[in-house]
This record gives C-alpha cells, sequence and structure tokens, in this order.
C-alpha cells in the first residue's frame, strides 16, 4: 500500500469516528435544508424557499468540511504533535496534502449526494446546466475555506482553533446568505459580506441551480481571489510545530 | 561512526542552546546523552532528526546532512519524541499499520506490538493507555521501518520498571542487530543500565565523553568513603599524607594513589577516631559521582 493510502486510511477512520466532525458536515447541513425548506420564515428570493436554500446548503456543506472540519483536526494533530512525527516519517509534506485533500473531498462527494437527494424529495429540480458552474464555484470555494482553515490551524493553538474556526463559521453562517440572502442585510453588512468568501460562492451556487437566475461577474472575482490568496498565506505562515 | 556531531550550535534567538558539541555514535552500540534538563538534549537530538537548523558546526548521520537531507534520512532512521505525536482517538494497531504503510519493508505489525508488550491493548484508544504503554507504541513507531539508526529522546521518562525494563531490553536487541542507538535522558541509572558509550553535557557543552568504564576509571585514583560523623579533615590528610575533602553530604575523597596500603591507612584512621564509614571505595567510582563532579549537579540526581 502507497503511503499516500496509508495516510488516507488513518484519516477516513479518524474523521469517522468523530461524531461532532458529522454534525458539522452532514447533521447542521441537513438541518439547515429541511428546516428552512418546509418552514417558510426566509425572505427568499424564489417562488419556494427550498429553491434558494438547496444550492445554498450546498456551499454551507462546503464551508463546514474544508474550513471547520479541516482546521479543527489539522490544529489539534498540530498540538498533538502528530505532524511534527510525520514529517520524521517518509510521508512527505505532499502526500500529506493530497490525503487530507482526497478525505475533504470524498467528504464533499458525500455530503452533495445526501443534500441533493434531500432536496429533491423536497421538490428542487434545478436546471442541469447549472451544475458545471455550480461544481467550479464549490471547487474555489473548497480552495478558499481550505486555506483560511489551514491558515488558521497552522498558526493558532488548537483550542483557540477551535472557537475562532466555529465563530467564523457561525458569522458566514448568518451573513453569507447561506440562510438568510445577502440583499436582505442592511446594507454596510451586506458590503462586508460581498467581500468575504462565503457570499460569492452562495451567489454561485443559488445563481446556477436556479431556473432563470445567473451569477452575478463579482461572485466569481471575489471567491478566484480568496482561493488563490488563502492557500498561498497558509502555505507561506503554517507553522508544524 | 553512523552519527557524527563536530562543534554543533543550536540558537534560539539570543539563547545559545547547544553551545559547540562534538561526539559521535557507532553502529551497534547505545550511546547516551546524559545531561541535567536544559543541558541541549532535545535540541541535539531534534537537529540530527531534521527539525532544528544548526546556527553553526556540522553533523552527518548515515554521512547525510540531518536537515539538508532529511527526506532520504527518514527511511533510515527512527525517531521517538520526548513526547507526543500519536492522535489519542487512534488506536495502537492503526498507527502502526499507518506508519508500516510508509515503508517499503516494515516490520509485521502484529509481532512489533507482541515485541513492545503491548497485543493486548492493540485496539485500546490511545488516550486511555497509560504513559508506559503510549512510550512503549511511540517507540514501536519508530523501529517499523527497520531503521539503521533510532534516535530515542528521554525514551524512559516517567515510566513504571516494567515499562523501563522492556525498553532496555529492546535497545539490547537492536545493539546487538546492528544499529546505532542515540538515547538522551538525565536519569542516571538509566544510563548506568543502558549506556555503551557515555556524553555527557551542561549547559550546552559537552563535559565529559567515553566509555562507562573511561569515565569512571578516570577517577580511579581517588578514594572515596561515606561518613556521617564530622570529620576532621585536615587531621585526615596528614595522616594519610594526601589530601582530603568533602565532595557532598557526608561523602569524602581523598585524592592520591588508591591502593590497598591507602584503604589500610584510611579504616585504621577511622578506628582510632572512633568513625564508622558506610563505604569506602576505590576507583572504580559510580557515575553518579562522575556526574555530581562534572555538573556541580550536587544532590539532585534526577533534576525533573
Amino acid at each position: 500500500m502507497s503511503a499516500w493510502a496509508s495516510q488516507l486510511r488513518t484519516e477516513v477512520a479518524l474523521a469517522s469516528r468523530q461524531g461532532e466532525q458529522l454534525l458539522v458536515s452532514l447533521g447542521i447541513p441537513l438541518l439547515v435544508l429541511v428546516f428552512f425548506s418546509l418552514v417558510d420564515v426566509v425572505p427568499v428570493p424564489t417562488e419556494r424557499a427550498v429553491d434558494y436554500v438547496a444550492p445554498a446548503t450546498l456551499a454551507l456543506a462546503v464551508m463546514s468540511t474544508s474550513m471547520v472540519s479541516l482546521g479543527i483536526g489539522t490544529g489539534f494533530e498540530r498540538q498533538y504533535g502528530v505532524l511534527k512525527r510525520l514529517g520524521a516519517s517518509p510521508l512527505g509534506t505532499g502526500r500529506w496534502v493530497a490525503a487530507k485533500t482526497t478525505l475533504v473531498v470524498l467528504t464533499e462527494v458525500v455530503q452533495l449526494a445526501v443534500l441533493t437527494g434531500v432536496a429533491f424529495a423536497l421538490g428542487w429540480r434545478p436546471p442541469m446546466a447549472g451544475w458545471l458552474p455550480a461544481l467550479a464555484g464549490l471547487a474555489l470555494g473548497t480552495l478558499a475555506f481550505a486555506g483560511i482553515g489551514l491558515l488558521i490551524a497552522g498558526t493558532l493553538p488548537g483550542l483557540v482553533t477551535l472557537a475562532v474556526t466555529n465563530g467564523l463559521y457561525l458569522v458566514l453562517l448568518l451573513t453569507g446568505g447561506m440562510i438568510v440572502p445577502v440583499d436582505e442585510l442592511p446594507g454596510p453588512m451586506a458590503a462586508v459580506s460581498r467581500v468575504l468568501p462565503a457570499a460569492p460562492l452562495v451567489e454561485i451556487t443559488t445563481g446556477s441551480l436556479t431556473p432563470d437566475a445567473s451569477v452575478a461577474p463579482w461572485a466569481w472575482i471575489t471567491l478566484t481571489l480568496w482561493a488563490a490568496a488563502a492557500p498561498l498565506a497558509a502555505v507561506r505562515w503554517f507553522r508544524w510545530e | 561512526m553512523v552519527v557524527e556531531v563536530r562543534d554543533l550550535v543550536i540558537r534560539y534567538g539570543d539563547l545559545v542552546a547547544v553551545d559547540g558539541v562534538s561526539f559521535s555514535a557507532r553502529a551497534g552500540a547505545v550511546t547516551v546523552i546524559l545531561g541535567p534538563n536544559g543541558a541541549g538534549k532535545t535540541s541535539t537530538v531534534e537537529h540530527l532528526e531534521g527539525f532544528r537548523p544548526a546556527a553553526a558546526g556540522r553533523s552527518r548521520i548515515l554521512g547525510m546532512d540531518p536537515v539538508l537531507d532529511h527526506r532520504h534520512l527518514v527511511r533510515r532512521v527512527g525517531i521517538m519524541l520526548q513526547e507526543g505525536g500519536i492522535q489519542p482517538a487512534i488506536r495502537p494497531r492503526e498507527v502502526l499499520r499507518q506508519y508500516a504503510g510508509f515503508f517499503d519493508d516494515p516490520l509485521d505489525v502484529d509481532e512489533l506490538l507482541d515485541s513492545v508488550g503491548l497485543a493486548h491493548r492493540s485496539t485500546t484508544t490511545v488516550r486511555r493507555l497509560s504513559g508506559g504503554e503510549r512510550q512503549r507504541l511511540s517507540l514501536a513507531l519508530a523501529l517499523v521501518g527497520r531503521p539503521e539508526v533510532v534516535l530515542l529522546d528521554e525514551p524512559t521518562a516517567g515510566i513504571d520498571l516494567e515499562g523501563r525494563e522492556l525498553i532496555r531490553s529492546t535497545l539490547s536487541d537492536l545493539r546487538r542487530e546492528g544499529t546505532g542507538v542515540l538515547v538522551t535522558t538525565h536519569d542516571l541509572d538509566e544510563a548506568e543500565r543502558i549506556a555503551d558509550h557515555v556524553v555527557v553535557v551542561d549547559g550546552g557543552r559537552v563535559v565529559a565523553e567515553g566509555s562507562l568504564g573511561e569515565l569512571t576509571g578516570e577517577r580511579s585514583t581517588t578514594l572515596w568513603f561515606r561518613c556521617h560523623d564530622p570529620v576532621d579533615l585536615e587531621a585526615l590528610g596528614a595522616a594519610l599524607g594526601a589530601p582530603a575533602r568533602t565532595v557532598g553530604s557526608g561523602t569524602h575523597v581523598v585524592d592520591g594513589p588508591a591502593d590497598p596500603q591507602q584503604i589500610a591507612r584510611l579504616g585504621a584512621w577511622l578506628a582510632e577516631q572512633g568513625l564508622t564509614a558506610t563505604e569506602i571505595r576505590a576507583g572504580g567510582s559510580r557515575l553518579e559521582d562522575v556526574y555530581r563532579d562534572l555538573t556541580g549537579g550536587g544532590n539532585d540526581r534526577s533534576a525533573s
């Protein structure tokens, strides 16, 4: 078995054993999807709530996995000296990054399958042509959020990473259009939100996967910048111990 | 020599942790770096592990540079960190299989678990293992890739007697198989039991290096005795024709030849004075005495 596969097997075993990780990556997005699709409390721009909430939840799922789960997991590994010990093994940084990336992608595939399935059951019928840009957006979002998660995990102690990442998650969940559309926020708050990575990702998924909607160009520009800058910053400042 | 360190200097900002250390370690032998905490042991080992760059000096493991050739050395060198390095949520068998997967020809995981006495704990999460069990798991991780050199930082620190014996016997096996073993410790007893070669460090410098015999033999011209009653050292020195001094509470030294005649004279003088010596020893001093002399460590035998 290759070193990458051996590392990945361990990552999968540990991730699937941690209940709080499953809660963040699947439990919360599912809850948001079902609750806000059935209870008509959010002022969505679409006729039915599910048409906005379903694609927004896909963005939420990506943020949960690539920023929160990856960040917190890596932060504690760094604190426990796991990364240092791996650094003295033949695994190597490249294969470690590859194993972590594979874990994130595998988790996201499961999340997207489950969430899309449930959304379909709730009556969601997105236009087929929207999937390509939506998946491209989700990939950019993964890069941006993974960069942010690893930047936090690689510079702050484990418990602080836990607090900061969860705090950021909550702020972006509320202000990034993942439940309440950004247009409904007070002007200055919406302006700030559009510069952060959550709102452009939601703009891309909702704009692509809603019939007769489109994606505003600013969303692609902002998200691409984040997807480039955040991983570079993580590479620059990440400390292994 | 599998490890060679020459004039190594390691700095953390203004702090000089290692200040010109030189020593070497050979294959098929256990080399112990002995010294109190803060002596620079961990910095030296972590440099050899590739984690700390040298500010000056030159070191080689298996002929390679520990920092620059790190990615080649990781296949041939096994390490044990002073603490941590293993996920609390993982199980011994899982983490050993993980590391075994990084090597082309690893040891058999189950045999290895058995050899470090963890076969019955192979599916218990690490967070529920005792300190000694974790140390043994960490040792197993160091060995899984059949290393030619192992670097162990305080492997027996804070672990029970049974665990210590298991680690000692493992080190003996490694020595017999021709592996180069470099161990740090602040524990004299441990050093005395396992070392073929001792490097005594203090304040970032090597204060003595040699085999146990060489280190303790250097002081064989000295006569040592312990007596808990007050001793008139001047009178003793006059009677024996050699200067006498106190080196610790109740421990005294007579410099000069420690031959049988001198021992007899010391015994006679003590009897004359009505004093009882609890121990008289000529030459062959214990490492403890040498260590105290060299590091000025006083009674603090295992500063922790």
